[in-house]
């Protein structure tokens, strides 16, 4: 990458693994309290202003919920849940965007290759340029986040405003939160910062409440404050999870054995044109433009 | 803000946005701040985060704010009066009540005359026909030798206000309020435990509230309940503390301050009425009077009533104006009767405007600026119906509304043929705030300095430009033509560079105030204070001879020779409590926080010295700019120096519905008074009678309905926006489970909901955030509706207006209709 664009650590469908480490960058990070969440919706807005996101057709179906789920034009979402607990009730909102993982699912799932990158801050992203559409990605995120776009052909999803965050600004999200409930700094800091607040909900009566840093998936860039931390599921949120066996082994045994088998078909067909010479080939004719980027 | 003023003596929120981090417990009561001020909602949040403060909101939803409360109870709409009546009883019961507060700062220890009484929901004094009090009998009692107020310290006296309070609250207990309310006894006593911790001087509590209390036909008496609460815990005037206000649009405190009232000129000067004729006279009966001197001493700065009055009308018509003519006095309209809007449109229909007897024809024409009547107003169908009667409708908007569009309403609101409506409608193309300087006068009396950040688009003009070409062109028609009273339009003054686009930092020049003559120095009179032509540097050199002029009294200081001060923007807060005395100005007198002087003792030592207001450092006070003459040493004057009486009023003798906050139920009530079945719903109500104003019975609606905003959207102009369209699509009903269940009504199922008044369908949103209440044995349903859409739009984001089912029922003080409780039936479409 260039000087002033950010190193990548790791890459799809890299052999290598690492690719970069020259420097060494924090990881950044986004702390959401949702215990002073107001589902005010202004990151939500935010999120499509900056990143020049169109609207999206949406309709109201019985919640004050925006839309279902995440959308491919659509990167954040507070997610509303109302349900009794005990003989309290309790109105949830939690705002769901991309985790960026430590060990991201989507970039260990993804065949091809740079299409998801990891940069040296902890960003995961995902490169237009690279991506086939194939949603492997999707497959391998335990939070159902990225998101298939049918006019690009590609897989869109939050990118904790890296355009933003390189140079030092927050997220947008982050600068729109009227309650001061999302942050934005180092994992370091956020996480301090959650801790506090555990405390002081603690104290409050609130015996659960925890961060959720999930271990499964090697911890979040974005830490989370859940007051009823003993019940993630209640805001939307996997209670373990976890990168998919699949991907897992796909990554961690067939890719590489894959990666022999290419590599020995590679020097295997060098030997037989160094044997039997250039035959020709035959052009495959125009594809059908249906096809393109449909691949999922 | 009546009742605001009425108790403290300024219609404005007491404290700030910022000063609400300082509280220990925040109320969230009759608003739903979350939702609709989530920017000012930071401050409930940061005073959980940095002081462990306890959020509490009640409210007949589960709401945004209920979602990141610590407590919260349920209450049927419409019954905060009993709720808070019920907390008063509490704090005076377990003697949680700051008392050494109540005895130096209300006026609990005066003593109420004899002729005063309360018996079975009525004050004496009513004229039930009239539906009017004679509030003679609501008087304090007079030392026979010294025509002084009396007073008993001790309050132990049975006929003094504490014990007339605490004789009237009695009947509240936590029971009562369970009957009443529907708030399970448990919860009320647990509110009223975290509320009333606040009684003490370590402690401080501050109250939130809109339009959930204003919006009833008893609005004034709900927030005269919350005041009450707030002066027996001593909470008012405090750092922390008060009773806030929150003003719903960016700058209707501003609209208010200025006069946007009938009955208030600018700097709530009242209006003059017919009766009174002349300048003096008019003086005479709007300067309050005080038994000044002993033993309650007052500065009643409602005294220099005279110097205000005479400034503005030098501001208004300037060289004109002269002793002689009495300052031009005589050209001022003069009110025969309300002029309230609700009155205005009831004329409008009626097509008549009687008034003291005179039998005069409606109004022929309306300019309506940076309003929607049409969706605004109660009874939508008359409101439509009013205008159609009209010769002439000029509207000023940035796009078109409803009120513009009504002759295009949909036939189900009672639209009439569109060939039989004869009125002209011009819609006159304005521009929106960003569009334009000035100020905006925030929720927290902040006047804040603003920059134009785009081109108005096309035609659009000014507000003000429209205003003043208006204004000249009708002044060219008295020129040429003539007509009645021309003096009143031609000695305007209008000494603005441009006349026909005044700039508006002249205007705020204006607002000031300047030396007309030069000004001897008080201290010294050989020297001149201010030359003539000088701006003015506060309200305190405002004379009664017209050597000033001031537009208004209460900005004095905004801009003086220091140029704009609502232009500042100094981030500093020395005191860390949220003042920020160099960011804008604030009005009066720059002072962040109302009645100051309370947050101190006897002595002028802060109750609470890790949050002080000001204090008495033994030659003036500091801190805060003091609510009180700055060398007056603790003890020479009464903090609520506004007040004649000097104290906060427990008992308030000034309000058109009693002395005392009492329950009554809304208009349209669905059970009867549990305290007083004779008198079900307030006495004195205001309820419009025309052919159009239909009123429901609780046989035929049985569930209580009540009507809100949403975060996502803004009043109703926000339906043509995209983005927030997205995120709120459209019209919705929310339900309980319970009663959907009944009605066999699924999520998002579509449903019609009817009033006395129309039907209205829409899709039903089934939740458990409303529930059903069990009141006085009975269980009762309550269900709501956001406000925001309407026909004025088309494709899926128009529609119904929430005002079609509300009724012309309204506060008999400030005229401000019952949007928030009315009855209606749900039925399955």
């Amino acid at each position: 990458m260039a000087v002033n664009e950010l190193e990548v650590r790791r890459s799809s469908a890299s052999v290598l693994g690492f690719l970069g480490g020259a420097r060494k960058l924090p990881t950044v990070s986004k702390y959401i309290d949702t215990s002073t969440c107001i589902g005010c919706k202004a990151c939500e807005i935010a999120c499509q202003e900056w990143n020049d996101l169109p609207e999206v057709a949406t309709v109201q179906a019985g919640s004050y919920q925006t839309l279902p789920d995440l959308h491919a034009g659509y990167w954040n979402l507070i997610r509303f849940n109302e349900m009794e607990h005990g003989d309290t009730l309790v109105w949830l909102m939690r705002k769901d965007q991309c985790m960026h993982c430590e060990d991201p699912g989507c970039l260990e799932a993804c065949p091809a290759p740079g299409a998801i990158v990891q940069y040296a801050n902890g960003i995961v992203d995902v490169n237009p340029d690279k991506c086939i559409g194939c949603a492997y990605c999707a497959s391998g995120c335990p939070f159902n986040v990225p998101k298939f776009a049918e006019k690009t052909g590609k897989m869109q999803k939050c990118t904790l405003c890296v355009d933003r965050s390189r140079v030092g600004l927050e997220p947008a999200c982050v600068k729109s939160c009227p309650t001061g409930c999302l942050h934005f700094g180092t994992k370091d800091d956020m996480l301090s910062l959650a801790k506090g607040r555990v405390a002081q909900l603690k104290a409050t009566g609130f015996a659960q409440a925890a961060v959720y840093d999930p271990p499964g998936v090697g911890g979040t860039a974005v830490v989370t404050v859940l007051a009823h931390g003993d019940h993630p599921e209640w805001y939307g949120l996997p209670k373990d999870p976890q990168v998919p066996l699949g991907v897992k082994l796909w990554k961690g045994f067939l890719r590489p054995l894959g990666f022999l088998a290419v590599l020995g078909a590679v020097v295997g067909a060098f030997g037989h044109h160094l044997y039997h010479g250039n035959k020709g080939h035959v052009d495959p004719g125009p594809r059908d433009p249906d096809e393109t980027g449909t691949a999922a | 803000m009546a009742s605001l003023a009425a108790t403290f003596g300024r219609g404005a929120m007491t404290n700030g946005w910022v000063d609400i981090k300082n509280a220990d417990v925040v109320l969230c009561m009759g608003g739903n701040p979350a939702e609709n001020h989530p920017c000012g909602f930071k401050w409930a949040i940061e005073a959980k985060k940095t002081r462990g403060a306890k959020l509490v909101a009640v409210d007949p939803r589960f709401t945004r704010t209920a979602a990141v409360a610590d407590l919260y109870a349920p209450l049927r709409s419409g019954t905060d009066v009993a709720f808070l009546l019920g907390l008063c009883r509490y704090a005076i019961e377990n003697k949680r009540y700051h008392e050494d507060y109540v005895k130096l700062h209300t006026n609990a220890p005066f003593v109420v005359s004899e002729k005063f009484g309360f018996d079975d929901g009525v004050f004496t004094g009513l004229d039930a026909e009239k539906r009017e009090y004679d509030k003679s009998s609501w008087a304090y009692e007079a030392d026979p030798k010294t025509k002084a107020y009396a007073l008993d310290e001790t309050l132990e006296n049975p006929r003094c206000v504490f014990q007339l309070l605490r004789k009237h609250v009695d009947r509240y207990t936590p029971e009562m309020v369970e009957r009443i309310c529907g708030t399970p006894k448990e919860q009320f006593l647990k509110v009223a435990d975290v509320v009333t911790s606040t009684g003490t001087a370590a402690r401080v509590g501050t109250i939130m509230y809109a339009l959930g209390w204003t919006q009833h036909s008893i609005g004034v008496q709900i927030i005269r309940s919350a005041a009450i609460l707030q002066l027996l815990l001593g909470n008012v005037g405090r750092p922390g503390g008060g009773v806030n206000a929150l003003r719903g649009h960016s700058n209707i405190q501003g609209a208010t301050d200025m006069g946007g009232n009938a009955e208030i000129l600018p700097g709530y000067l009242r209006t003059p009425l017919a009766a009174q004729t002349t300048l003096a006279e008019y003086l005479d009966a709007t300067t309050p009077k005080t038994l000044n001197g002993q033993p309650w001493p007052t500065m009643n700065y409602w005294q220099n009533t005279p110097k205000f009055m005479v400034s503005l009308l030098k501001a208004v018509w300037g060289g004109t104006a002269t002793a002689q003519n009495e300052f031009g006095y005589q050209w001022l309209p003069k009110m025969d009767g309300p002029y309230s809007w609700a009155h205005m449109f009831d004329d409008m229909y009626r097509g008549s405007s009687k008034r003291a007897g005179a039998d005069e024809p409606g109004p022929e024409g309306l300019i309506s600026f940076g309003m929607n009547p049409v969706a605004t107003g109660p009874n939508s169908g008359k409101m439509i119906a009013a205008l159609a009667k009209l010769k002439w409708l000029v509207v000023v908007e940035n796009s078109e509304t409803e009120t513009p569009a009504f002759w295009k309403a949909p036939k189900e609101y009672g639209t009439p043929d569109v060939s039989k409506i004869q009125t002209e409608v011009f819609l006159l193309p304005a521009t929106l705030f960003a569009e334009k300087d000035g100020s905006f006068t925030n929720s927290a009396r902040w006047a804040q300095w603003k920059w134009k950040a785009v081109e108005p688009p096309g035609q659009a003009k000014l507000d003000h430009e429209i205003l003043a070409r208006l204004f000249l062109a009708v002044r060219d028609l008295y020129k040429k033509e003539g007509g009645k009273l021309p003096e009143a339009v031609l000695n305007v003054s209008w000494a603005y560079g441009n006349p026909a686009s005044p700039d508006l930092s002249d205007v705020l020049k204006e607002i000031n105030g300047k030396a007309l003559a030069d000004l001897p120095d008080p201290k010294d009179k050989t020297k001149v204070l201010k030359a003539a032509g000088q701006q003015l540097d506060g309200f305190v050199q405002l004379a009664a001879d017209g050597s000033t002029m001031c537009g208004n009294w209460i900005y004095s200081g905004c801009f003086t020779e220091a140029g704009n001060n609502t232009a500042r923007r100094v981030a500093a807060d020395p005191g860390g409590l949220g003042m920020f005395h160099n960011w804008g100005f604030s009005w009066p007198a720059n002072r962040r926080v109302l009645y100051n002087r309370a947050s101190a003792d006897k002595d002028g030592n802060p109750w609470d010295a890790t949050r002080v207001g000001i204090r008495w450092n033994g030659e003036k006070w500091v801190g805060d700019v003091p609510d009180m003459k700055p060398d007056a040493r603790p003890g020479e004057f009464g903090a609520f120096i506004m007040l004649p009486e000097g104290v906060g009023r427990l008992f308030a003798a000034v309000l058109a519905d009693g002395p005392f906050p009492e329950h009554y139920e809304a208009e349209e009530a669905p059970v009867d008074n549990a305290l007083h079945a004779k008198v079900t719903s307030s006495p004195v109500a205001k309820v419009f009678k025309s052919d159009k104003d239909k009123l429901g019975k609780k046989e035929e609606f049985p569930v209580v309905c009540t009507t809100y905003r949403l975060t996502e959207h803004f009043h109703y102009w926000t339906k043509h926006n995209k983005r927030l369209n997205q995120v709120q699509p459209g019209f919705f009903f929310e339900v309980p489970e319970e009663l959907a269940k009944e009605k066999g009504i699924a999520n998002g199922q579509k449903i019609a909901v009817s009033s006395a008044r129309g039907r209205i369908e829409g899709m039903a949103l089934v939740t458990k955030r409303l529930r059903p209440l069990k009141v006085d044995g009975k269980q009762l349903w309550q269900i709501g509706f956001p406000i925001h859409w309407g026909f004025a739009v088309e494709g899926p984001h128009a529609g119904p207006l929430a005002n079609f089912l509300t009724a012309s029922v309204v506060d008999p003080n400030t005229f401000t209709p019952e949007f928030k409780t009315f009855l209606v039936k749900v039925e399955k479409v």
